[in-house]
């Protein structure tokens, strides 16, 4: 069945980013134990703080270990704040979730009318008028999308604040302003690609029978584009919705820097400053599945979604 | 016209052209059509495929492509209203409720992520501003109307899971849902299996007697419109070449195209392996503008007049059976 | 696309004007040493965060001759510390340059082979690259490149090496998609059929048609290359002072953002020209090529 092997492929591939993010926090030089020794540390400190570690195994045998720990939940202690770096983790990953969904959620807001219009009017001034500023927008790096709505709508226009972050459950409000201009300033940017895979798919639903014969219904243009037109074009338009999310858990790291809000990206940054390798091994591995898993999830969904492949099996016709 | 005189008529057209435009020129799909339209009637509209009988259709209906310029005058009178010339909301107000048309392939032209009872729900909410409920009830009642079993389950269903048939009824039910007074039917059964067409024509004409509907019945074949047709229009290159009371037609062919056209029909009484006789050549280019009658190529009988003046549609008798040729067929 | 989207096979105005921009650019980071402009690292405490077109005239000191030859003006003004910001500029766009057009040399050359021979021989190796690649397509981009470089050394020639590993999975995707279309074409049966070998025919007739389609993606990676460069930094994680880049200076900037934003502005501007004429000179070249073999 094709779920099992997308399966055993999520599978492979979780595995393999588990290696390689092991290897790769472990084998790259800045030793660690140098640091938690610090410069006062003789050589006998440092082996002690190394078979502490568990530094002077073999490579192999302390991937096994700290897979076996990773499944079980225990990610280790950040030697930072000596705190359990799940925990660490847990309490910032909502930051970013919510980041990344409102500013994708954002980008769709921006990137609907003005694909479904450009489709419909296709070619025409505003069409073109869209897909010029579409280019000029991707042509922009978030960080500098960033600091360009800092300037516009915390300097200027002084309508909300340009940092500082506020748990939803202390003030509802306040949280969703700290969340606007990081949103913004991704989706501003991420709203094109979606914009132009929705323009795509419904130039070509557009040509099809079934929207002339709405036409025949006497129905107005609008219920026409959205009633019949937007359903069968938003397939590839739902995929690359969700593909971008997992993408995005990259980028955020600059968001939230920027706007200093207390999420993984930032944890992420900070860890890699102190060399907090335990950190930055959880995170990396964490990020990285939370990719993966996402864009499998995407995957699957789409042979859900779509109708004709769902009724296929159960359904003779 | 039968029975013309007292009453306007439903349908009246005047001299309707339709210019498409194409990368290679200006094709002119519709070149010139009129004729009348009466409650009640059936007409048959036959053609060979490209004669423009589709886009006709179209017209009627104002679904045309962008960029096609209709003759400036050009009258479609429905209802006393001249559509050519009501703005596009007024339109849209007509299509779909008082004139409707059914679309040649249904897999096609019925949307395949909607469930099929929402696509007939829709254009009864959207015209007829009644809640869902009782639209929906309509909507059982009306496919029980044509004839699908089981409505409940169909409501529910997609298009990809009914039959070719039962995807046909669908479309009629969608142009049936408000009650229109002209039903225009895009070649209904071309797309579909031999065993359902006669069912499907059936159908239509059952409703229309019911129902007393006007009637355009569109297709290649002049045997369907056979006993099913209160009138035929015979069309060729985008020109209504012969028309008359179908069993006028069929007595007393006067027009050469028509006659091969009936020639060209297989008979269950011909022996076994006779040849197809076809009609030879091909439709004309319509983006040129050639002197002449436009069959006159592949006519059999063509003479020299043919080549070089174009004969107009000009009618005989009571009812009138118009015809467009220099040499016709001795008729009555 | 974009409105110079042309009916007729021509390169447009944009292409040309992008094409200019670059060219300005290219140019005087190569020359940068030669330009007349303050050392990109002399401070002015008397000019800080000066608007553009400040000249430093009423600072030096009275005697004539030191006058006239110390007095310029700040075209684009300065930084923070008085830096003058054209010769940052300058020497900026040798970092962002160097990485820009280096890293997607790795991948193209790289990746391109190695799309190209798992579109031709398929079967386990063509599994075995494209599972490769979507375990490195796998890590969301800037995370990797963060992890590595910082533990490997912020210095140039890391951050090229590693960028340019992490465009290898793009470019293979593309070889492979354009290798999998041609093989599958008459002229390559045709040459099996004269007895050519597999070697001649990647040489021959392969690679001569994939590289196009591959230098015209180069082009959008180059782009995007500006654009992660400029980020990494602008976090400080890029090539580290005293050398001047891009989003280096935009991050100096962010202190005076209110009072004087032109000091991150400008050379967010001057990435931003850059970072869109790639993007168009790749966008038009596709275009034009697109539509030559469409008249076929």
């Amino acid at each position: 069945m094709v779920i099992g092997k997308k399966l055993l492929r999520f599978i492979f591939v979780v595995l393999a980013v588990t290696a390689v993010t092991f290897l790769m926090v472990n084998i790259l030089p800045g030793d660690v134990s140098y640091i938690i020794g610090g410069e006062t540390a003789t050589s006998e400190d440092i082996q002690n703080i190394r078979r502490d570690l568990g530094l002077d195994r073999h490579i192999v045998v302390r991937y096994v270990a700290w897979m076996g720990r990773v499944v079980r939940g225990d990610l280790g202690k950040s030697y930072l704040s000596r705190e359990p770096v799940l925990d660490a983790i847990l309490r910032r990953l909502p930051v970013t979730l919510e980041l990344l969904i409102i500013s994708q959620l954002l980008a769709l807001l921006l990137a609907l009318p003005a694909g479904i219009f450009s489709a419909y009017r296709s070619n025409s001034l505003v069409d073109r008028l869209v897909s010029i500023g579409g280019f000029a927008t991707i042509s922009i790096p978030s960080f500098v999308m960033a600091l360009v709505t800092i300037y516009l709508f915390s300097i200027k226009l002084r309508w909300l604040p340009a940092t500082g972050y506020t748990p939803f459950f202390e003030g509802p409000w306040a949280n969703i302003k700290s969340f606007v201009l990081p949103a913004l300033s991704i989706a501003l940017i991420e709203w094109v690609v979606l914009m132009r895979v929705l323009r795509s798919d419904m130039i070509t639903t557009l040509q099809q029978n079934y929207i002339l014969m709405a036409k025949a219904k006497g129905l107005p243009p609008w219920k026409i584009l959205i009633g019949h037109a937007l359903r069968p074009s938003s397939f590839t338009l739902i995929t690359v919705f969700g593909i971008q999310i997992g993408r995005l858990l990259g980028e955020a790291v600059i968001v939230e820097t920027i706007f200093a809000l207390p999420g993984i990206g930032r944890l992420l940054i900070n860890a890699i400053y102190a060399r907090d390798y335990l950190m930055v091994q959880a995170c990396v591995l964490l990020i990285t599945l939370g990719y993966v898993t996402i864009n499998s999830v995407v995957d699957l969904l789409y042979a859900i979604l779509d109708p004709r492949i769902r009724t296929e099996a159960s359904n003779a016709g | 016209m039968i029975a013309a005189g007292r009453k306007k008529p439903l349908l009246s057209v005047q001299n309707v052209h339709a210019f498409l435009s194409t990368p290679r020129g200006s094709i002119r799909a519709v070149d010139g059509i009129s004729f009348t339209l009466e409650r009640g009637i059936t007409l048959g509209l036959v053609g060979e495929s490209g004669c423009g009988k589709s886009m006709l259709a179209r017209t009627l209906m104002g679904l045309l492509p962008q960029a096609t310029v209709v003759g400036h005058d050009a009258t479609i009178e429905f209802r006393g209203q001249n559509l050519l010339k009501l703005p596009a909301k007024k339109l849209r107000r007509i299509i779909g409720k008082d004139m409707a048309m059914v679309f040649q392939d249904p897999m096609t032209s019925l949307n395949p992520v909607v469930k099929v009872g929402h696509q007939i729900t829709e254009v009864l909410i959207h015209h007829l501003r009644i809640d869902k409920q009782t639209a929906r009830e309509r909507v059982l009642t009306l496919l029980e109307e044509v004839g699908i079993p089981m409505p409940n389950r169909r409501f529910e269903q997609y298009p990809h899971q009914l039959s070719g048939g039962l995807r046909q009824r669908v479309a009629i039910a969608i142009a049936l849902a408000c009650e229109p007074q002209l039903l225009i039917a895009d070649e209904p059964t071309t797309a579909l299996d031999v065993t359902v067409q006669a069912e499907i024509l059936d159908l239509l004409k059952r409703l229309q007697e019911e129902k007393q509907m006007a009637m355009i019945l569109i297709t290649h074949d002049l045997g369907v419109v056979a006993g099913r047709t209160h009138e035929t229009a015979v069309m060729y290159a985008g020109k209504i070449v012969e028309q008359a009371p179908t069993s006028k037609l069929f007595a007393n062919v006067c027009m050469p195209y028509t006659r091969a056209l009936l020639d060209a029909i297989p008979r269950l009484t011909d022996p076994p392996h006779t040849e197809l006789r076809a009609i030879e050549g091909q439709p004309p280019d319509l983006s040129e503008n050639v002197p002449g009658c436009r069959f006159a190529p592949r006519c059999q009988w063509v003479k020299s007049r043919c080549r070089t003046e174009e004969p107009l549609l000009r009618g005989f008798g009571n009812p009138q059976h118009q015809f467009a040729c220099w040499y016709p067929f001795a008729g009555s | 696309m974009p409105a110079n989207a042309t009916s007729t096979a021509r390169l447009g105005v944009i292409f040309w004007l992008a094409a200019l921009w670059l060219s300005v650019v290219l140019i005087s980071a190569a020359t940068a040493g030669w330009w007349s402009v303050p050392p990109f690292d002399r401070m002015d405490w008397n000019n800080l965060s000066a608007l553009p077109g400040t000249s430093n005239s009423g600072t030096v000191l009275q005697n004539t001759d030191e006058l006239k030859k110390n007095e310029y003006i700040y075209w684009l003004g300065t930084d923070t510390m008085g830096r003058d910001i054209v010769s940052r500029l300058i020497h900026g766009a040798r970092i962002s340059l160097a990485v820009g057009l280096c890293s997607p040399l790795i991948g193209f050359f790289l990746g391109g082979l190695l799309g190209c021979l798992a579109g031709y021989f398929r079967g386990r190796f063509e599994s075995l690259i494209v599972a490769a690649m979507d375990i490195i397509l796998a890590f969301p981009g800037l995370v990797l490149l963060l992890v590595i470089t910082f533990y490997l050394g912020p210095n140039l020639k890391n951050l090229v090496m590693t960028l340019g590993f992490l465009t290898i999975p793009a470019f293979s995707r593309v070889a492979r998609a354009k290798t999998l279309a041609l093989a599958d074409q008459e002229f390559v049966q045709a040459a099996r059929l004269t007895g050519a070998g597999n070697l001649t025919i990647l040489v021959r007739e392969i690679i001569p048609n994939i590289i196009i389609p591959l230098a015209i993606y180069g082009l959008i990676a180059v782009a995007f290359m500006i654009m992660v460069e400029g980020a990494l930094s602008f976090l400080g994680l890029g090539v580290p002072a005293p050398t001047p880049s891009w989003g280096g200076m935009i991050a100096e900037g962010r202190e005076v953002l209110d009072e004087a934003p032109h000091v991150s502005m400008i050379p967010a501007g001057v990435m931003f020209l850059t970072v869109l004429s790639f993007n168009l000179l790749g966008d038009s070249l596709r275009n034009f090529a697109e539509r030559r073999t469409s008249q076929l």
